[in-house]
């Protein structure tokens, strides 16, 4: 026998079904999938969101590093076209929320939101690059917000680097809209 | 010959529907309440200068005179979602409630599925199944941008649909939002009226009988089921209910609309259906300057599971 054998039985992400991640880094099978402790632990360290916000809801995975967040009953795995939501990327050095994910929970964040101006907001949401020297916080992905009917409102994610924030709106997201002073 | 002439021995008032039919209808956008209430919709409607219009029966409705639903802040944050305002008909008839297991049977482009799902306040699971795959992908794009978390979407044929892969075998409730010849929607869309054919309308309505059978062995017995076109065609609406009544067990029970609405008709062209059909609503553009639109709701036979019914208990 060969010691390739074992490996060909180990687990392997498969990009056709939804699997529900392992609970924490000890459960798990898939080499490289993210755990839910992780997803939790990273929603807290890197925007202050608490992991109370997401009890109730479960996270899976279908493709090379994609999670999708859910509030409903599912089988695992799951052989569907979607379930809940894409919510985050993992599976690369810096992992990323979708836009969606900040818009449905960016209320939640704390600490790396940057509030922007009427006109800062309408070039962000068109999906334009724009020059923010004035953040002195962290690099990396940020939750934008701006104020709307008196509230702040998460818009989407950005990407900070070089005092610059870069929109990483999706395309077909993108919208020209008025500057609301 | 125009598909509109042979509905007029059904309308009370056949020039009054003749020239509805033929006025263009405003943009209409429905509040995803999950994500604001109403009046904050109508708060940044005002900051930006966007003109909207109350609409009187549904306070989770704006007309917007100007059009481009899309172009906006309220749009860009997932409150509001593009709707014609008789499509939010048969969401309020199936009524669903947070925690239940429900089926949108063709949910495609995903108006009635998040609404549903806005209904349910986000919990419990909502089955978004559609035959097109390609009009699934703006199924998924609509309930990621309002932020739906309780979709599972499927791509099955709903006539033979299979729970397997789901966590139930049954649903609490089920929306047959069906495919149809669409006159109702002539308003925004003339073009559906040139391209009507009674071949089509055969066709059509047997898939139809498909669909509303297999949602009812579907759902669960006491559930309910939601039927609704946007055609004005017996063969499409009253014909396919009396053929389910007969097929399946399930009753069709009488609800209120919140606007003026016509009963179902009992004989067509030489036929006759179920008496029970008259329960289902017609809705005419000319009654409350709308679309045109058809919407039954029925009930599902036999005795309703312990503690599952519309009738459990509820602690004191």
């Amino acid at each position: 026998m060969s010691d390739d054998a074992d490996s060909d039985d180990a687990p392997t992400n498969d990009g056709q079904q939804f699997d529900r991640l392992p609970e924490t880094p000890d459960d798990r099978e898939v080499e490289g999938r993210a755990s839910r402790r992780e997803v939790l632990d990273w929603f807290e360290e890197r925007f202050g969101i608490d992991a109370g916000v997401f009890e109730g809801y479960s996270f899976w995975e279908k493709g090379a590093g994609k999670v999708w967040i859910f509030n409903g009953e599912a089988t695992d795995p799951s052989e569907v076209e979607a379930i809940g939501m894409t919510f985050l990327r993992t599976r690369q050095e810096h992992w990323k929320p979708t836009s969606r994910a900040a818009t449905r929970f960016g209320y939640h964040a704390t600490k790396n939101v940057i509030e922007l101006d009427p006109e800062q907001a309408a070039t962000f949401a068109a999906g334009d690059d724009q020059d923010l020297p004035e953040w002195d916080g962290d690099w990396g992905y940020l939750i934008a917000t701006h104020e709307i009917a008196g509230e702040s409102a998460p818009i989407g994610v950005g990407l900070y680097l070089y005092d610059e924030l870069r929109s990483v709106v999706p395309k077909g997201s993108r919208a020209d809209l008025p500057v609301v002073a | 010959m125009n598909p509109l002439a042979r509905y007029e021995p059904l309308v009370d008032d056949a020039a009054a529907f003749r020239a509805a039919c033929d006025r263009p209808l405003p943009s209409v956008v429905r509040v995803n309440e999950m994500a604001a209430s109403p009046a904050r919709v109508r708060e940044a409607f005002d900051e930006e200068g966007v003109a909207y219009e109350a609409v009187e029966w549904h306070d989770g409705l704006f007309r917007l005179p100007d059009g481009n639903p899309g172009g906006n802040w309220p749009y860009v944050h997932g409150w509001t979602h593009g709707q014609e305002e008789v499509s939010v008909l048969p969401g309020l008839a199936l009524d669903p409630r947070p925690g239940e297991r429900v089926w949108d049977a063709c949910a495609a482009p995903g108006s009635k599925t998040t609404q549903i799902a806005d209904a349910m306040d986000d919990e419990g699971t909502v089955v978004a199944n559609d035959n097109n795959l390609g009009r699934l992908s703006a199924l998924r794009h609509n309930a990621e941008r309002l932020g739906i978390t309780n979709a599972i979407v499927t791509n099955q044929d709903a006539r033979n649909f299979s729970t397997k892969p789901l966590a139930f075998d049954e649903f609490d409730r089920a929306l047959v939002d069906a495919p149809c010849s669409c006159e109702g929607t002539c308003r925004k869309n003339p073009d559906v009226v040139d391209q009507w054919t009674l071949d089509h309308v055969h066709g059509v309505a047997g898939i139809q009988k498909g669909i509303l059978a297999r949602a009812v062995q579907a759902t669960r017995p006491g559930g309910t089921v939601v039927y609704s076109t946007c055609t004005f065609a017996p063969e499409e609406n009253e014909a396919v209910l009396d053929h389910v009544l007969e097929a399946e067990d399930c009753e069709i029970v009488a609800f209120d609309l919140p606007l003026d609405a016509a009963p179902g008709v009992t004989e067509w062209e030489g036929e006759t259906y179920d008496e029970s059909v008259t329960r289902a609503n017609r809705i005419y553009p000319h009654h409350n300057d709308t679309g045109g639109f058809f919407c039954a709701k029925l009930r599902v036979g036999g005795e309703a599971g312990d503690g599952t019914g519309d009738d459990e208990e509820v602690a004191a």
